[in-house]
């Protein structure tokens, strides 16, 4: 399924509370959450983690608004709004987390 | 918001004419309601009534249509478990009719 | 919804009752789907597991004490309540705390099944 996240991985636990429940599948990180899948902010060790079986999203948009794009973390692939969609309808599911 | 007025005493409804506070309820103002309803009241009613407000108290909501036709028929009797019988001493709906006679709010889900 | 098919719905709670507004709609909701007969399952993790605590008084926050709605499920053929085995321990809570029967599983756990779903709402 799709995970999708958008609040601050600094500021609420949404991020934690998925990447704790989510077995498989992908995460798409936007609005907020983005700075999540930058280089050495807290949360990165954790997503490293779980990429060992998620695939991870970030919302170029979102990335790009928030001048973050210059230092997202390896692994991680941008998508456009067009790639969002993209990543709704390749999956059976997707749960918005609040 | 409007009021009623029952045996000098006014209550406050909301626009649909369901009591604003559920423990100002008494069984004249019941039966004032029900009038409001053109319903007359019989002892069948007052059980349905009476059933309502009790799993009001319990569950602090009032039951949707097929909830309450199924609790109605483990506590009242199994023939008074019907929407059929419900219907014909609610006509215009005993979710919507009888809750608001018996003072509770529209259930939720109710559209 | 399509007549006659019925799907998977998952409601996932996360939020503690009564300092947001979400536990309450979350409620509401899983009441009106009930009348659509669908297969609905209702997830408390992480603070949402305080929704499910015994012994909840609301007057003196002048709120109504929605708790009492929790046991109505079961009248509403909604049976399927799941509980963080992780989020219960991390706040100090058992399964007796609880004022429903539940079934309490490892996140692990609630995470497969949530890739079961067809419809998946966080509250």
């Amino acid at each position: 399924m799709l995970h999708i996240v958008n609040k601050s991985a600094a500021e609420r636990n949404a991020l934690d509370s998925c990447l704790r429940v989510a077995q498989g599948g992908a995460i798409l990180l936007i609005e907020d959450a983005v700075y999540a899948a930058t280089k050495g902010n807290e949360a990165e060790s954790r997503l490293r983690d779980a990429q060992s079986h998620l695939k991870i999203y970030v919302l170029a948009p979102d990335l790009e608004a928030r001048g973050m794009q210059d230092r997202i973390m390896e692994g991680v692939t941008t998508v456009d709004y067009g790639g969002f969609v993209d990543l709704v309808t390749e999956h059976k599911n997707c749960q918005s987390w609040l | 918001m409007s009021t009623i007025e029952v045996n000098g005493k006014s209550y406050e409804t909301d626009e649909e004419g369901y009591l604003v506070n559920l423990a100002e309820w008494n069984e004249e103002v019941g039966s004032y309601l029900a009038t409001t309803e053109s319903v007359e009241m019989t002892d069948q009613h007052w059980e349905v009534i009476n059933f309502l407000r009790d799993y009001y108290n319990e569950f602090q909501i009032a039951p949707a249509v097929r909830v309450l036709t199924k609790a109605i028929g483990k506590k009242l009797g199994a023939d008074k478990g019907t929407s059929q019988y419900l219907y014909d001493l609610f006509p215009y709906g005993p979710a919507k009719q009888a809750c608001k006679i018996a003072g509770l709010p529209k259930p939720t889900g109710c559209v | 919804m399509s007549e006659g098919a019925i799907k998977k719905f998952m409601f996932v709670n996360r939020k503690a009752p009564y300092g947001t507004i979400y536990a309450l709609e979350s409620l509401e909701v899983v009441l009106i789907t009930a009348a659509f007969d669908q297969d609905v399952s209702l997830v408390f993790m992480d603070d949402g597991v305080f929704q499910l605590k015994k012994g909840q008084q609301t007057k003196g926050i002048e709120n109504k004490n929605f708790s009492p709605t929790y046991r109505a499920l079961d009248g509403y053929d909604i049976e399927k309540l799941y509980v963080e085995e992780e989020a219960l321990a991390a706040r100090g809570l058992s399964e007796e705390d609880l004022l429903v029967d539940v079934t309490v599983m490892p996140r692990a756990e609630l995470g497969k099944l949530m890739d079961e779903m067809d419809v998946v709402l966080s509250f």
